[in-house]
């Protein structure tokens, strides 16, 4: 079953902005799933749709078979929605928050306290459970965010940039985490302009740009298509003479620092190979940009200029 | 888990966030009414209210204490849930609630109830008041508590709907000072509308506020400017009406969702 069917979703704001052209998009259960694309794409209205926040102007969206139309009060209970911006009563002390959201769910105040202990624990926040949440660091309030969409145990969690801000360490506890909950059973759906995050994190991924999905495939065979990659090699000695070589072109960016290019179906070894031939010993590489970054500005690229076509 | 207990569970927690909401402030919520309502029998029922003598054949200070306990009353419900609702809006907090499984007559139903918590809460603390200047003989526990809480629950939604439409901060101090304290002064609250010249006396039948406050002087002391039964019809008409348009609002998502 998928987690999430959307068909030919629309919308307009009323100032005439037509932020969703016609998708379709499937998730399916138990997923990692990217939804990427560059701000103002229309990521966060379709987010807005799926979750109840913002009106569609038509189309169908179903949460576990669910249509948010027909069946609305069984499709949010399967969902739980980690947004953008921080949208808590910052006077609240950080356990009622809890305690309310699950209260919103149906679940009553003495099991509502047990699971936010639970959550608060689990997401290091236990200690400031009576702090008012403004008192909390922008990573605790994030953290908050993603305990308060899970209290109620959904199935599906849809995250709209949830590190965003977020220094490195905690990034990575919470990639920890949300790998954990999804190998546990719940599907994820997450936006975020790190790309090197949706690489690390996801199996499938859509890419959304002016209101349209240009791309939605699996993370392995979107990188598959990737043409060429540039990968940058620090040396073990400096460089006297640039090497010319038939397969490869290297560019030397300093004394010891050279890039070169791969181009499918050209190998590391054979590459390492070459360079040990000319006597050039490699200490370390790595990639010049995230592969998914430079399939994504590929994409994006790709899209604009076909929209500027279309307009000529 | 019914839908049922799911829905009383929601709305319990509506209610129970509201109540805590204005506790945890009661310095800003429920003390200044005590103390401006305090004054109000200080100066217009002690000192101003000897030389004015009877009205309806009452002191004057014992004709204005259900006017000034239920001015109290309107007040504050419309504050709590205007505040409230706007906070949850302007913060965004109020996507907790739409995002989940909350029919919008619950959500309704819980502000409201937040709203006629904090009413009854001002209204009881200002009765208590009123003891240390006037010996209250009540007429009719039933009247005056089921006008209590009509009044209580009317302003509540029209606080609600203020709170909808409010854009800014300024919105929600609009019609409580220029609409809902000229009704209140202007509804009997300080004077029976025998007094006015006739033409007077027909404008003053326009104001609702005018209905409950007389409803509410005829549960307490006994006398009304109007038929009991006419203005219980009134106030009746006017919630239902103020909850259909508030549940049409939230239905639609007006004010909350883009």
């Amino acid at each position: 079953m998928n987690a999430l069917s959307i068909r030919n979703l629309h919308k307009r704001y009323n100032n005439g902005f037509e932020a969703l052209k016609g998708i379709d998009l499937d998730v399916e259960e138990g997923d990692f799933f990217a939804l990427l694309g560059p701000n103002g794409a229309g990521k966060s209205t379709a987010i807005g749709i799926i979750a109840s926040l913002v009106n569609k102007s038509s189309g169908q969206v179903a949460v576990f078979g669910h249509d948010t139309d027909r069946e609305r009060e069984a499709a949010k209970q399967s969902i739980g929605l980690v947004p953008q911006e921080f949208n808590f009563n910052q006077w609240e002390p950080v356990v009622e928050i809890l305690v309310n959201q699950a209260g919103y769910y149906g679940i009553p105040r003495s099991e509502a306290y047990l699971r936010a202990e639970k959550s608060l624990k689990r997401l290091d926040l236990w200690d400031r459970r009576s702090s008012q949440a403004r008192a909390l660091s922008g990573g605790m309030k994030r953290r908050l965010m993603i305990a308060r969409a899970l209290v109620h145990r959904p199935r599906l969690l849809i995250l709209d940039e949830p590190t965003a801000g977020v220094d490195i360490e905690i990034r990575r506890s919470m990639w920890a985490f949300l790998r954990e909950i999804n190998t546990q059973g719940t599907t994820i759906i997450l936006t975020t302009h790190y790309l090197e995050e949706a690489e690390s994190l996801c199996r499938n991924i859509a890419i959304i740009n002016h209101g349209r999905i240009v791309e939605q495939s699996s993370l392995s065979g979107l990188l598959s298509r990737l043409h060429t990659e540039t990968f940058v090699l620090n040396l073990r000695e400096e460089l006297t003479r640039l090497p010319e070589l038939d397969e490869h072109v290297l560019v030397q960016v300093d004394d010891v620092t050279l890039e070169v290019e791969l181009t499918r179906g050209q190998t590391i070894n054979d590459l390492f190979e070459t360079l040990s031939r000319n006597g050039i010993e490699v200490v370390s590489m790595r990639n010049k940009q995230n592969r998914l970054e430079q399939m994504f500005i590929n994409m994006v690229d790709r899209d604009r200029s076909s929209i500027v076509e279309g307009k000529a | 888990m019914t839908r049922w207990s799911r829905y009383t569970t929601a709305y319990r927690t509506i209610v129970i966030k509201e109540v805590l909401r204005f506790s945890r402030i009661w310095i800003q919520t429920i003390l200044p009414p005590a103390i401006t309502t305090s004054l109000y029998f200080v100066i217009f029922g002690t000192l101003i209210g000897d030389r004015i003598g009877e009205m309806d054949g009452f002191r004057y200070i014992d004709f204005i204490v259900p006017g000034l306990i239920l001015m109290s009353v309107i007040q504050n419900s419309y504050a709590n849930v205007v505040s409230s609702f706007y906070s949850a809006k302007f913060q965004h907090y109020v996507d907790e609630m739409l995002v989940a499984p909350v029919p919008s007559w619950v959500v309704l139903a819980g502000y409201v109830s937040g709203g006629v918590a904090r009413g009854v809460a001002v209204g009881s603390v200002v009765t208590l008041v009123s003891l240390f200047f006037t010996d209250l003989e009540i007429h009719s526990y039933a009247i005056t508590l089921l006008v209590f809480i009509l009044t209580s629950i009317l302003f509540a939604l029209a606080g609600f709907i203020n709170a909808v439409y409010a854009n800014t901060f300024d919105d929600i101090a609009i019609v409580p000072t220029f609409v809902l304290t000229p009704l209140t002064y202007l509804g009997g609250v300080f004077y029976s509308i025998q007094l006015l010249p006739q033409f007077w006396q027909d404008v003053s039948m326009a104001n609702p506020v005018l209905y409950m406050v007389n409803a509410f002087r005829f549960g307490l002391i006994g006398v009304s400017d109007i038929d009991l039964g006419i203005a219980i019809m009134i106030i009746l008409s006017f919630i239902l009406a103020l909850s259909a348009y508030s549940l049409n609002l939230l239905h639609r998502g007006v004010g909350i969702k883009k």
